[in-house]
């Protein structure tokens, strides 16, 4: 296991400070957190303990104010970004996945995943047969054609989680993935995302605040006033 | 890699196709504006060209006959003849005025010609139908536009004509198509004056004892008589003999009859920089702000479509989309509008054009210039779109 975690991420003494002087405020006092790749964690704690504002920073998108991110040997953070390229470190290595699907409406299902590694500089076709092997691995090979307006909501979230693994990111951050969808189908798309981290050795962060899926993982970080603090889950389900 | 700008386009190819006919007759408004501007040159060039003159000789310090009032004694054409050079010179006569056929009347600009086959200065170079004016009285040629045809009867002032023959493309430098008639009735009907003012007229001169002398029997008929002849013209048409050059043979006609002599380039100069450049300056006056209003329209559609894009921009920025991409997608997005535009424009110009009353000349180097203007103002258009969207935050993606 802990050959794995060299491999994942690691996060320590992460901090953010939004703002500055009497505004100031600490979103996050020291988080430290280990995930493996195939693993996939829950992140749970109430409203505005932090929980988005770590996945940002994990996200690339805002910058930490201390601490240190590792992404398997690569340091990504330390006092500061330790990668030129933040926008190429998040199309190859991050996939994101969010409460709403949030495809791109102008692209056909199979463009809205093959999008990614045609940004990458991937051929056409090459993308699209990735994309389409995705697809098919998570059920909606059918459906390629057709434009996300009109796919069915648990399928949206299921292309939403195709892009998000089409270019193998070692990581996936998900943000309330399942919040709009009922338990069937939240607990539906958590088996895929465990599933998958198994398949592609990918690690992932689930954010969630739902209640129905929250037993499902083995591991869980409990966020409370800007620090995690490491349970076990009760990892039901998907054996 | 796809085309995001096309396939956004043909999404909601809806909306770019309406906004882009609603441009394209905005562009198509504009391109009729340059053509009107054109076919004004090209009527100002047709006007000298069916003169059949390489000189115009005019009273001194005038820009006559188009451009200011000029006016020649009808014998000077005679002497002129005789100058070095000189093949043929012709009087000539014009004066823009209502012309009533039936019912209905007509405005067209009077030539007075001296009656004779083509090629004399003057007369219009080809018909399309009908003949020449060969009588010194009573005919007319009419071009096609006036809507006259042969055989009618039209009258100017107080004189009816007969139409025996039609030409096409003759118009002034006002667009006005033009009726030609012989040179006498011509110098009649610029003169004429109503019965009333000729009798108060001869009332006064007989009242004048210096024109009235009891011993000099025969001077009041003769002073009355010079009275009621019009020996004016407006300009002399020259054609200059094979071999000589048109300012060599000017120059001693201007020193020697100290009358005004233009040569064909600065007759045009002379349409085309002073009669027609405040029309000109209008019509550019309109391209300017049709232009201004094309930008506007491009850049706040341009603009609304991106802001409705802000989601998919966000996510797409997250997904490590480059600026350069997202900036390249709207740009091509406006370029298409414009280009949708253009098509539209240039069909609807070329339709309307037939029909305007004046002529509208669409020339390929404008609607080429048109074509590169739309795509700046295009390109500058989306400028406020691609900065808003370079802003979006890619965490926005994220949410809370
Ligand atoms: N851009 C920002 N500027 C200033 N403060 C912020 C900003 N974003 C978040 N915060 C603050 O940081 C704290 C943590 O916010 P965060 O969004 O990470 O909470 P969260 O755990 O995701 O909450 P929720 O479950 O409601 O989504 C909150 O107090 C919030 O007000
Ligand atoms: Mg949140």
């Amino acid at each position: 296991m802990a050959d794995m975690l060299e491999k994942g991420i690691r996060i320590e003494g992460l901090r953010k400070r939004y703002g500055k002087g009497d505004t100031a405020l600490d979103a996050l006092k020291g988080v430290d957190m280990q995930v493996a790749p195939g693993e996939t964690v829950g992140l749970i704690g109430p409203s505005g303990s932090g929980k988005s504002t770590l996945l940002k920073c994990l996200g690339a998108v805002i910058e930490p104010t201390a601490g240190r991110m590792t992404l398997g040997e690569e340091v990504i953070y330390d006092d500061g970004w330790k990668i030129p390229d933040l926008r190429a470190l998040r199309r190859d290595k991050i996939g994101f996945v969010f409460q709403a699907p949030y495809l791109i409406p102008f692209l056909d299902v199979t463009d809205n995943v093959a999008l990614l590694p045609m940004l990458a500089g991937h051929p056409n076709a090459e993308s699209r047969k990735r994309a389409l092997e995705l697809l098919e691995a998570l059920d909606v090979a059918h459906r390629a054609k057709a434009m996300p307006s009109q796919l069915s909501g648990g399928e949206q979230q299921r292309v939403s989680i195709a892009r998000a693994l089409v270019n193998r990111p070692p990581v996936i951050l998900a943000d309330e993935p399942t919040a709009p969808l009922d338990s069937e189908r939240a607990l539906a798309v958590i088996r895929i995302l465990n599933q998958m981290a198994r398949q592609y050795e990918t690690a992932i962060i689930v954010v969630t605040h739902d209640e129905k899926i929250i037993p499902t993982f083995k591991r869980i970080y409990h966020i409370r006033d800007g620090k995690t603090q490491e349970e076990a889950g009760e990892g039901r389900a998907f054996e | 890699m796809i085309s995001l700008a096309g396939r956004d386009i043909m999404h909601s190819w809806g909306k770019f196709v309406f906004t882009g006919v609603g441009l394209g007759l905005l562009i198509g408004v504009t391109l009729t504006m340059a053509g009107v501007y054109r076919g004004m040159v090209d009527d100002a060039k047709v006007l000298l060209d069916n003169s059949g003159a390489d000189l115009w000789v005019v009273q001194q310090d005038t820009l006559g006959p188009y451009a200011e009032p000029s006016s020649l004694y009808d014998d000077v054409y005679r002497t002129i003849r005789g100058m070095p050079g000189v093949d043929r010179a012709a009087n000539i006569t014009y004066l823009t005025m209502q012309v009533r056929q039936g019912q209905r009347d007509v405005r067209a600009m009077i030539v007075g010609v001296v009656p004779g086959g083509p090629g004399e200065p003057g007369q219009p170079g080809y018909l399309i139908a009908g003949r020449q004016i060969t009588r010194s009285h009573y005919e007319a040629v009419a071009d096609v536009a006036t809507g006259f045809k042969l055989g009618e009867r039209i009258q100017i002032r107080r004189n009816h004509y007969a139409v025996v023959g039609l030409t096409r493309r003759m118009v002034s430098s006002g667009g006005d198509p033009m009726v030609f008639i012989p040179l006498k009735d011509a110098q009649e009907a610029q003169f004429l004056k109503d019965n009333d003012a000729i009798a108060q007229q001869r009332r006064r001169t007989a009242g004048n004892p210096a024109f009235n002398r009891p011993g000099t029997p025969g001077l009041l008929d003769a002073v009355l008589a010079s009275q009621s002849i019009n020996p004016y013209i407006n300009a002399v048409l020259v054609q200059v003999k094979p071999g000589f050059i048109p300012e060599e043979v000017a120059e001693p006609i201007r020193r020697w009859k100290r009358l005004q002599v233009y040569t064909r380039v600065q007759m045009e100069e002379i349409l085309i920089g002073k009669l027609i450049a405040t029309a000109a300056k209008q019509i550019g006056m309109f391209l300017v702000i049709l232009a201004i209003v094309s930008a506007a329209i491009v850049a706040f559609i341009i603009y609304t479509l991106t802001l409705g894009k802000i989601r998919e921009i966000a996510v797409l920025k997250l997904i490590g989309t480059r600026n350069r991409t997202i900036a390249g997608m709207i740009m091509q997005q406006a370029l298409g509008l414009g280009l949708i535009g253009f098509v539209v424009g240039k069909i609807a110009a070329t339709f309307w054009a037939p029909i305007f009353p004046k002529y509208v000349l669409l020339e390929l180097g404008d609607a080429l210039l048109g074509f590169a203007g739309v795509f700046v103002i295009c390109a500058l258009a989306s400028v406020l779109a691609i900065r808003a969207a370079l802003k979006v935050d890619p965490a926005e993606a994220i949410g809370g």
